[in-house]
């Protein structure tokens, strides 16, 4: 019933109201819209970070410092890995759950519009103060994304509050975009469309809000813990004061585990619905990848402290993580193998979206073997705050989600736009960025096994090599990224007609609209049987 | 031609380096039993995870290959079974086990810090080592000994740098050939943490806390490591150097330093009595400042504000002597600002206090001698 009242309420309010030029886009309460808010600002976000990335290559180009100081290299990191995760990936898995939930559930909208307005038009001001601090007398944050006190606290260059600030306005706009999606999935789903009958993509992201909801109060309390240890005389982590570094660790780990599958769990949804859609044959294994999903969040929410090894656990500690992060290793197994058997005597093509959903799969498993190399608490010794680690969550993050998301991407494209993306340039993105995102990454797992520390601005000489090898495959695969700008800047303003489902094996309702999918769609919900 | 020139001249450089490489590919075996299980065990993921790799990836690339529509393949409509999803999630738990089993023995004998024959306390601070010998009334800083003009390239002043450059020190750690020695980490400042890659060895330093670690380490020799968690500026320029000397090399080593301790104690004594001259506290005073002052308040006197403040036309380098002396000998708790007192003799102290004084046109005109030093801190 609620149903019925929101859609109509929705389809008049909405037609009389779209407005043109800025204010459509600071006012809009359409998903589409600010699902494209959200992909173009990701994209943004992705290209400054990106270029930090650059500098930082450049720095580690050669041995001895040439380019910037040991603090501002950094500062280099830490924006680098806050504006990544917070900026690029985060808002990107937002902008394609704003497009596409409400298309693949049968419902006119997200379900609390107003709120997702909020959710993204708060964002760039949490980004403009984090950024902003660079060009402040204190400089930007310089402790690491990680911001492990005391050096965010007592020992802080000046920069914590302009960082706990800008990343208490992510939070709220994260949490606000998970609620909506929460509220969304649970109240306008289509009649008939039982939990079970949801597609792959919807469950995942149904998941991956509820851990949003639970864990970001989680960063938000430990961040204004940082901000009253530093300015308000409080010893929450000063041991002079009666407080504990150690605990600053456990309650970020807390946030920090399962916020990797936050950015993960998306991605394996894009791929369950992709690489169907490419072998012309249903997903393997449904309910298990649906039970998968779910187990792996479970499972985060016990393994944090496979972050934190060597801070003086005591054995009975160091074990319990160690076992419970290498059960990760069964449902995340069940979900590579599904797929493998998803592609087994299919029919199968390759176009982009595919190349990228493959390219995941098998990356993102390198990346998850090294990921069970590090829940060995014996090993991941040696492994620990190294360029292994570097290597690992690099392959997750950027071959992981990053792939999926430009899978994801190319996949949607047309029906965002209407037309077909120019095919050969495409092509040429996903190969340069394989080419060149192995050529960064994959040497990284030597650096740390020779013993190269992470977070270094210098190094040992034996390392120069491998370092000169990954800076040209990080400037390489800088420059492949620029390519998909352009495929996408023309694929709006032209190309071929797209018809309304482009890809023969595809499967669900975002394809019975017509593409582009007008402003509004299924104002009155179809019905699923 | 002349691009092409370049395009050589830079692909000629990117083979130059080569003369440097000869890191190796693989986690070190190490030079202690326990580096050696860590090893044994890593080399069993890393094959299990190959393993796996080959199968699944294999499977995966032959659909790819045969299972095409452009070779005709049409698509199978099956998409469930409940035998092979139990099948594939009882396999790789069986396999888990195994790697479980030795994991957790290999970690039991590192967590077991009984029976030491020597124990070492390791305090970490921004950014060097500290040493202290229990019993043995043995204890000094350890800090990174590779020169200024070798790591600061910016004005592409590029000296040739050593053989060990950033892996050594001026003082290694020292221990002795098939004794258990146990460390016990702890921190003055931020988190640090101690790496010996050779020892397998990475705990790391909590301030106000303190962690247990050992090693047994079978031959002498020389092992290096770095400070592996991310402590500030100069983070990545604290490194670790190890000397292991057989038994009798390691019990000459110590009644050598007791004796360098009971000689500076004289010259400690010695020294307050005397009267140094000025340019002779300047010229001693530039070479503390440079080795234990610049990281922060910068060879220019200019410091890093708004975390590390200028000594130039400072209050306190210009003002008050005591103030001046206390601050430098006591530190300020609870900032990069560490106490020098235990690091530096008196007359280092007179020193670097009247460069601060007079050096970068602070021009005070004062000279403080070691005996002022001692009055100012008795007080
Ligand atoms: C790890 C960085 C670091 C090193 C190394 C260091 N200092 Fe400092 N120093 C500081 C900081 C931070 C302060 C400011 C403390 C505060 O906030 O009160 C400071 C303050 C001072 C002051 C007081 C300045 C003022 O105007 O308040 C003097 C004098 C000083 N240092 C002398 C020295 C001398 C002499 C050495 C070498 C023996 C030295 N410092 C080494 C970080 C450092
Ligand atoms: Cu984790
Ligand atoms: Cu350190």
């Amino acid at each position: 019933m609620t149903t019925e009242v929101l859609t109509e309420d929705l389809s008049e309010h909405n037609q009389h109201h779209k407005m043109t030029g800025i204010k459509r886009w600071l006012y809009t309460t359409n998903h589409k819209d600010i699902g494209t808010l959200y992909l173009w600002f990701s994209f943004i976000m992705f290209l400054t970070g990106g270029a930090l990335a650059m500098i930082i290559r450049m720095e580690l180009f050669q041995p001895g410092l040439q380019i910037v100081e040991p603090d501002f290299f950094n500062q280099l990191t830490t924006v680098h890995g806050l504006i990544m995760v917070f900026g690029a990936i985060m808002p990107a898995f937002t902008g394609l759950a704003n497009w596409m939930l409400p298309m693949m559930i049968g419902a006119p909208d997200m379900a609390l519009p107003r709120l997702n307005n909020w959710s993204f038009w708060i964002l760039p001001f949490a980004f403009a103060i984090l950024i902003g601090s660079f060009f402040m007398e204190s400089g930007a944050p310089n402790f690491g994304w990680t911001f492990y006190a005391p050096l965010s606290t007592t020992y802080s260059n000046g920069s914590t509050a302009f960082f706990v600030f800008a990343v208490h306005i992510m939070g709220i706009s994260s949490i606000m975009g998970a609620i909506n999606i929460v509220v969304t999935i649970m109240n306008l789903r289509a009649p008939g469309m039982t939990y079970m009958k949801m597609p792959l993509f919807v469950w995942t992201f149904f998941i991956t809000a509820y851990l949003l909801i639970a864990v970001m109060p989680v960063l938000a309390g430990v961040v204004t813990m940082v901000l009253t240890d530093t300015y308000f005389g409080t010893s929450f982590f000063n041991a002079a004061g009666g407080g504990d570094p150690v605990m600053f660790q456990h309650i970020f780990w807390f946030f920090g585990h399962p916020e990797v599958y936050i950015m993960i769990l998306p991605a394996f949804g894009i791929v369950s619905t992709t690489i169907p859609t490419f072998a012309r044959k249903k997903l393997f294994g449904y309910s298990s990848m649906v039970y998968a999903t779910a187990s792996i969040a479970l499972l985060s929410f016990i393994v944090w402290a496979h972050h934190m090894f060597t801070t003086g656990m005591p054995l009975f500690g160091e074990l319990f993580f160690m076992y419970c992060t290498m059960l990760i290793a069964v449902p995340t197994g069940v979900k590579v193998f599904n797929w493998m058997a998803t592609m087994w005597r299919g029919s199968m093509t390759f176009e982009t979206p595919m190349l990228f959903s493959i390219a995941f799969v098998i990356l993102f498993t390198i990346g998850g073997f090294s990921g069970l190399m590090l829940a060995l608490t014996p090993v991941d010794f040696q492994y620990h705050d190294t360029y292994f680690v570097v290597a690992h969550f690099h392959y997750v993050l950027v071959t992981g989600s990053l792939f999926s998301i430009y899978a994801g991407a190319y996949y949607w494209l047309p029906k965002w736009t209407g037309h077909m993306y120019n095919d050969v340039l495409s092509k040429w993105h996903f190969w340069c960025s394989l080419i060149s995102v192995n050529l960064l990454f994959f040497p990284m797992h030597f650096l740390g096994l020779a013993g190269m520390p992470r977070r270094i601005p210098d190094y040992a000489l034996q390392f120069a090599d491998f370092n000169k090898w990954i800076s040209i495959g990080g400037f390489a695969f800088g420059l492949s990224q620029l390519i998909f700008l352009v495929v996408v800047i023309k694929c709006i303003k032209g190309g071929e007609k797209a018809p309304a489902k482009p890809w023969e094996g595809a499967e669900g309702l975002e394809w019975t609209v017509p593409s582009p999918a007008p402003y509004h769609t299924f104002s009155t919900p179809p019905k699923i049987d | 031609m002349k691009r092409r020139n370049l395009g050589w001249l830079s692909l000629g450089s990117l083979l130059s380096y080569s003369a440097w490489a000869d890191m190796p590919l693989n986690l070190t075996q190490g030079a202690t039993e326990v580096s050696r299980n860590v090893y044994d065990l890593h080399m069993l993921v890393l094959y299990i995870c190959t393993g796996i790799g080959i199968i699944v990836f294999g499977i995966m690339f032959w659909s790819m290959i045969f299972h095409r529509k452009s070779k005709g393949a049409k698509s199978a409509s099956f998409h469930e079974s409940t035998k092979i999803e139990i099948l594939w999630t009882a396999i790789p738990i069986v396999i888990l086990i195994a790697m479980a089993v030795p994991a957790t023995s290999t970690l039991i004998e590192m967590e077991d810090n009984s029976n030491a024959d020597v124990t070492i306390q390791i305090t970490g601070s921004q950014w060097k080592w500290h040493y202290k010998y229990f019993d043995q009334g043995i204890e000094y800083y350890s800090v990174l000994s590779t020169p200024r003009e070798q790591y600061e390239n910016h004005q592409s002043n590029s000296a040739i740098k050593n053989e060990h450059y950033l892996l050594e020190v001026d003082k290694p750690l020292v221990i002795p050939a098939n004794k258990k020695v146990r460390f016990l980490m702890t921190s003055d400042d931020v988190i640090h943490s101690w790496w010996v890659p050779a020892f397998a060895v990475k705990q790391d330093a909590n301030p106000g806390f303190i962690n247990e670690a050992w090693t047994k380490v079978d031959q002498p020799g020389i092992y290096r490591g770095q400070c592996a968690e991310l402590c500030g500026k100069d983070h990545g320029f604290m490194p670790i150097v190890v000397e292991v000397k057989s038994e009798a090399d390691y019990q000459n080593w110590l009644i050598e330093q007791q004796q360098l301790i009971a000689q500076s104690a004289e010259a400690e004594k010695a020294s307050l009595n005397s009267s140094l001259a000025m340019d002779e506290l300047m010229q001693l005073g530039e070479q503390v400042y440079l080795a234990n002052c610049a990281a922060c308040h910068q060879p220019t006197g200019l410091g890093l504000p708004p975390a590390f403040p200028a000594l130039k036309n400072s209050p306190v380098a210009t003002g008050d002597i005591n103030e001046h002396i206390i601050t430098v000998f006591n530190g300020r708790v609870g900032t990069g600002m560490q106490g020098y007192g235990k690091q530096l003799t008196l007359k280092e102290i007179a020193a670097v206090v009247t460069y601060e004084r007079n050096a970068w046109g602070n021009n005070t005109g004062d000279s403080v001698q070691p005996a002022d030093v001692n009055a100012a801190v008795a007080k």
